[in-house]
């Protein structure tokens, strides 16, 4: 039996647990793109300390996991550089334009019963899937 | 403490990816691979992460932040161009790679090299996003 939807909740209320610190804790909604791309553009200058310590944990945490307890875990990315450059373009172009990505609108905007929020979710991931139904099962390419 | 509190919410966001398997980009192909093998894993990762976000802006009813100023003011509600075309970009992206920006800077540490590019190239498109966003604002505005 398949126990990785298990983890998958108990990651995800982890997640939800994050953003709710986030939340009522500074009065932030808790998402990636939002918080790297602030730092990336400037519009986040004024409170870059806190995008920074937020990143550190994101990063330092599975970090820390890795070294210690768990396996080295395998990210399975495809080894074609091309395909890696031109996705992380898109996503971040998309992100930013659209303000928001998985966490922001997916975890922070459904939550809050936004309906912005649970458009771009449907649109992303009918897009997702449309994509990798062309290129993995018409194309073959990914 | 306001940079306590950011660190823990950015440490208990990269755990939870950690743990979910959300850093393993099959896990979010296979969700998205609805022709292929499908994996459900994603939904319980979201539905997850849900319930306590949406506890939490319940919370928020009638009180301030712990570290003082306001919360985030009521979403705005109309569907504009920039919230489709950006999903739609994105939503390629993200199909063709599986990492969406959360899972990738949480798997920087052990992502190897192709991590290490698909960061480079999102800070890239995030740089190009402004100008973008201003053009179909203006197209936006003119019609």
């Amino acid at each position: 039996m398949n126990i990785d939807w298990i983890w998958g909740l108990i990651g995800g209320v982890l997640i939800g647990t994050g953003g709710a610190v986030y939340l009522l804790g500074n009065g932030r909604i808790m998402g990636a793109s939002g918080i790297l791309g602030g730092l990336i553009d400037g519009s986040g200058r004024n409170n870059a300390a806190e995008r920074l310590a937020f990143i550190a944990g994101v990063v330092l945490v599975p970090l820390v996991m890795w070294l210690t307890v768990a396996e080295a875990p395998d990210t399975h990315l495809t080894s074609n550089t091309a395909v890696i450059v031109a996705a992380g373009l898109l996503v971040g172009l998309g992100t930013r334009i659209a303000n928001g990505c998985t966490s922001g609108h997916g975890v922070c905007g459904i939550s809050r019963l936004s309906l912005r929020g649970l458009i771009a979710t449907v649109i992303y991931i009918l897009a997702g899937g449309l994509t990798l139904a062309l290129f993995r099962h018409v194309w073959g390419l990914i | 403490m306001r940079l306590l509190l950011s660190f823990s919410s950015g440490g208990l966001f990269g755990l939870g990816l950690f743990l979910s398997g959300m850093t393993d980009t099959q896990k979010v192909q296979g969700w998205l691979d609805i022709f292929g093998a499908w994996d459900p894993t994603l939904a319980f990762v979201m539905g997850g992460a849900i319930l306590p976000m949406a506890l939490a802006w319940q919370l928020t009813r009638g009180r301030a932040p712990l570290v003082g100023g306001s919360f985030p003011a009521s979403p705005r509600q109309e569907l504009d161009r920039r919230l489709i075309i950006g999903s739609v970009l994105f939503g390629i992206g993200w199909g063709l790679a599986g990492l969406c920006p959360g899972p990738a800077i949480a798997s920087l540490s052990y992502g190897g090299t192709g991590g290490i590019i698909f960061i480079a190239a999102l800070l890239i498109g995030m740089m190009a996003a402004p100008p973008f966003a201003q053009r179909l604002d203006r197209a936006a505005a003119s019609t």
